[in-house]
């Protein structure tokens, strides 16, 4: 116990000799290298982007574009890691989506449901293919690469079947939302112009004429954007007063049990950086339109997991049976249940990506999800999740999806070859897996 | 003067620090079978291994002589090309293959560059012939039983025109009618005037085959035998004879009342049939320390695992635990009432190695630190610290991933997880293996401070003087029962050798 107080003890202390403060910044770099190499990775590849489209891509518009696209997949790799955690591999997400965003958009269109009763019976089904599909990797002992194989042959073939081949839409206002729309502003309102006798003024191409009104004056601005979305600001204000009273939080109970902390200098600027970064993702969309809906998803969703992964018996679990299975079943833990809960969740996870892809583009086509599978792995993957099983975070997770989505948005952007983007987006992956496999080395 | 087929000079061989063989002589003759005996860990694999090229030369002191020639193994190729084919406990068949594939693997006859199936067809039949194996080239591997399938390996070794055999516990897995099979087989090619090396548990198959035998203890050689020349009793004290040194912390107990009873347990293999716990019978008091002693192969790993519920349900038999009778078909079960089993081989069955200490620490116990699923940290933070307190596990932080842990505080690491499901019977499958003495002995002070808290505690191991040492009384498994009990005062290695080997039969039950 004393020994391992006094070393503790020794890094609290903040009057710290300039090596030393050097020291530990290199020891903590190097402890969380995977989630730094990633972050890295996302800030070069923006950088890089910036300065080839003349920093089109870093504007607000180009970037809540990114968010919204980069959504299905964050929601996705979400899932995709805690199967992989638990040492498992799922590669049927993207016809699963794809069938359920197809599901959903039969239900609207054919049988005009309406949105709240198509999205409950959408997750609905999610969850029972992942049920089908924990079954027989849980209780039949086939593996998970074979089960999701398969199903994502045979959800391919259902897409086609339950659609006929044809493109269904559109969708009913309230659904398209969640692919669509942004949290809306308390102050300003989004209205047409009326004119003095109450007609609704059209352009010259005959659609009405949009702007905003404020709430503390009736005055009307033609544009098609408020200047801000004050219920985002608001939003990205809670969200940074809780991540830093939860860092404080956090801090004061590990000095309390004795454990190794960051000295209050270093910590003060993760802090900072962190906050910043927070505000930054949350203003650069309060200048567009809002944070859309289906961003907003994915960070709760990402918050949810998070937690989890972290603080629940079964995140413990899962990353216990992807470590060491043997002894995860011989310390007592039911295995077979916690691989059936892990497809429940991805199943479920599934379908919210496929109500998502299906709101955003206002209709399912048959080739929709297309791939995603392999978008979730690969962002699971440079978000350092193991292939092994036992290691990975949703966090990095999330951040994978958007290095995924950069590349594509910022490929598009320069108007790149099809071609040459799948290849740099393939050779990123290898690199990723490359500089994990290099510098895990070198620790150890 | 005929020299030796093989002959191996003061060789010597250290892992890290500890000395496994040094200076061990060992000679076989022209046409014998030459039988290798010595308890587990006394360095019979590790020279077999120096034979078949796997520590090649330079990586062990002393010399190796084949038909007289000095010779410099750089691997098993070099070795296998003087002659030299050895045949392992665990086979190496490739079991989705044909019989014919295998005993050409890696020697496969040519014509230009394909397979010369015809030629292959027709060695291998004359060779299965030659092992006495009436199957067909063509079949497959996995289509035979454990006994042709040691045959095969047999044919493997003809086919590479091996003139030295050696057979490491062949017989192990074996029924006694394949058993006596092989025997024939081994006596048959000696006649043929190849030569053997065998190496055996049972050593009733000793002395029934082998013309000379070489005994092994502790890394050294004690004495080269005609076997005629020696009994088992002789044999027995060779392989054993020590003196038990004190490292043991004795505290005398009363026993307790009966608190864990086994009746009647039997296990069957599952892909095999063959009965690995065969109906085994005892009782477990209040604060008692009861050794089960064995060779490797013995069934002691099946038998705990099967009562702690690792087996599921192909168990046979009743457990009472204070009476109660037990319906244990998970390990879930085992834990939940009160069962504990610290398994061998802590790296692979007892620890997550990703983790730290802290998560291995409350990973079977982690409902009874959560609320509505959610771990409390703090909680977490407390029970953990009280087990590293308590078992002063030596560690920078309870945050130290247990990959980075020296063996002994691993070994800690575990029976701190254990003693946070608070059980009442604690099983121990060799629970010092491969940790150093300081540490062996503070686990066994820690398991006397158990016993006095009126665990009981059931502990399996190989090493004699440990059982001899640590229990209060012994169970001595052979080949799946229980060949013999024993208290500790009447104990002596001797004497759990003979049980252990069969040579005493459980008839002779003293207590």
């Amino acid at each position: 116990m004393n020994l391992l107080k006094q070393s503790s003890v020794e890094n609290l202390n903040s009057d710290l000799k300039k090596s030393e403060f050097w020291e530990i910044i290199l020891f903590s770099f190097k402890k969380n290298i995977r989630q730094y190499t990633m972050l890295i990775a996302l800030f070069v590849i923006w950088l890089v982007f910036t300065f080839l489209t003349g920093s089109l891509f870093l504007s607000p518009r180009n970037l809540s574009n990114l968010f919204l696209q980069s959504s299905t997949v964050g929601v996705l790799a979400i899932g995709m890691t805690m199967i992989l955690v638990a040492g498992h591999l799922d590669l049927s997400v993207g016809s699963v989506a794809g069938f359920i965003g197809a599901a959903a958009a039969i239900l609207q269109v054919n049988y005009n449901w309406p949105a709240v009763p198509t999205i409950l019976t959408a997750l609905a089904l999610g969850a029972l293919i992942g049920v089908w599909q924990g079954y027989w990797v849980a209780y039949r002992k086939i593996p998970a690469f074979i089960v999701t194989l398969a199903s994502m042959i045979a959800f391919r073939g259902a897409i086609l079947g339950i659609t006929d081949g044809r493109t269904i839409g559109p969708m009913s206002d309230s659904f398209k939302l969640i692919g669509q729309g942004y949290l809306p502003s308390i102050i300003f309102s989004q209205v047409t112009q009326i004119d003095s006798s109450g007609k609704i003024v059209l352009d010259e191409l005959g659609n009405p004429v949009l702007g905003f009104t404020s709430l503390f004056s009736n005055s009307f601005t033609i544009g098609e954007q408020p200047p801000f979305n004050d219920l985002t600001i608001l939003l990205s204000f809670i969200c940074i007063s809780a991540f830093i009273m939860m860092r404080i939080k956090k801090r004061n109970a590990r000095i309390k049990y004795g454990f190794t902390v960051l000295p209050k200098s270093l910590e003060f600027v993760s802090i900072v950086l962190f906050s910043i970064s927070i505000a930054a993702f949350f203003l650069v969309m309060a200048f567009y339109m809002g944070i859309p809906y289906a961003v907003l998803l994915v960070f709760i969703l990402g918050i949810i997991f998070h937690i989890v992964t972290n603080n629940t018996i079964f995140g413990r679990h899962l990353y216990a049976m992807g470590g060491n299975l043997e002894a995860a079943k011989l310390s007592g833990i039911n295995i077979k249940k916690r691989t059936l809960s892990v497809f429940i969740l991805m199943g479920t996870l599934a379908a919210v990506a496929g109500i998502i892809l299906t709101a955003r583009l206002n209709a399912a086509t048959t080739s929709a999800g297309q791939n995603f599978e392999l978008d979730a792995i690969s962002a699971a993957i440079i978000g350092g999740t193991s292939t092994m099983g036992g290691v990975g975070t949703i966090f990095g997770a999330i951040i994978g999806a958007l290095v995924m989505a950069s590349l594509d948005n910022g490929m598009s952007l320069m108007n790149i070859e099809v071609t040459w983007q799948y290849i740099v987006k393939g050779s990123i992956l290898l690199l990723a897996v490359w500089v994990d496999i290099a510098t895990r080395k070198k620790n150890e | 003067m005929i020299c030796s087929a093989l002959e191996m000079k003061n060789i010597g061989k250290k892992f890290g620090v500890v000395q496994a063989l040094s200076s061990v002589n060992f000679s076989v003759k022209k046409g014998e079978i030459h039988a290798l005996c010595g308890e587990n860990g006394a360095g019979k694999s590790t020279l077999m291994k120096i034979v078949s090229g796997l520590y090649p030369s330079g990586s062990f002191e002393g010399e190796l002589f084949v038909d007289g020639v000095l010779q410099s193994f750089k691997g098993t190729r070099d070795s296998e090309n003087a002659g030299i084919s050895i045949i392992y406990q665990e086979l190496a068949l490739v079991k989705e293959m044909t019989v014919c594939e295998n005993i050409f693997l890696g020697h496969e006859y040519t014509k230009n560059i394909f397979i010369d199936w015809e030629k292959s067809y027709c060695q291998a039949k004359k060779i299965l012939e030659e092992v006495n194996l009436k199957i067909n080239p063509t079949d497959k591997v996995s289509q035979l039983g454990i006994g042709e399938q040691q045959l095969v390996e047999i044919a493997k070794a003809i086919a590479k025109n091996a003139n030295i055999l050696i057979l490491d516990e062949p017989t192990a897995a074996l029924t006694e009618k394949e058993a006596d099979n092989l025997l024939e087989i081994i006596k048959e090619l000696r006649n043929k005037g190849k030569t053997c090396i065998y190496i055996s548990h049972r050593l009733k198959e000793v002395f029934k085959i082998s013309d000379r035998v070489t005994i092994l203890r502790d890394g050294k050689t004690v004495v080269t035998n005609k076997t005629i020349e020696i009994n088992e009793d002789k044999l027995i004290a060779k392989m054993v004879g020590r003196e038990l040194t004190q490292i043991y912390p004795r505290i005398e107990k009363k026993l307790g009342s009966p608190i864990f009873v086994v009746k009647n347990w039997t296990v069957e293999n599952p892909n095999t049939g063959q009965k690995v716990v065969n109906n085994v019978n005892f009782v477990l008091h209040q604060g008692e320390i009861l050794g089960i002693a064995g060779l490797m192969g013995a069934g002691r790993t099946e038998l705990v695992m099967s009562l702690f519920g690792a087996w599921g349900k192909v168990t046979n038999g009743e457990i009472y635990l204070n009476g109660k009778k037990l319906q244990i078909v998970s390990e879930k079960d085992a834990i939940q009432e009160g069962i504990a089993l610290v398994s061998e081989d802590r790296k692979r069955y007892g620890l997550i190695l990703g983790m730290d200490i802290k998560e291995n620490t409350t990973l079977s116990s982690i409902e009874k630190i959560s609320n509505f699923g959610i771990v409390n940290e703090n909680k977490e933070i407390s029970a953990s610290y009280k087990y590293v307190n308590e078992l002063r596990i030596k560690a920078k932080s309870i945050e130290e991933k247990t990959g980075n842990l020296s063996g002994g505080n691993q070994q800690k690491v575990v029976l701190s997880k254990w003693l946070m499901t608070h059980p009442k019977v604690l099983i121990l499958d060799e629970p010092t293996r491969g940790i150093d003495v300081g540490a062996k002995f503070e686990i066994y002070k820690i398991m006397n401070e158990l016993v006095e808290k009126g665990v009981c505690v059931l502990m399996i191991s190989s090493e004699l003087q440990e059982v001899l040492g640590v229990s209060d009384r012994i169970l001595i498994m052979h080949e799946g029962s229980i060949a013999g009990e024993i208290l500790y005062k009447n104990a002596s290695q001797e004497k759990i050798m003979q049980y252990a080997t069969g040579y005493l039969k459980g008839e002779n039950l003293i207590l």
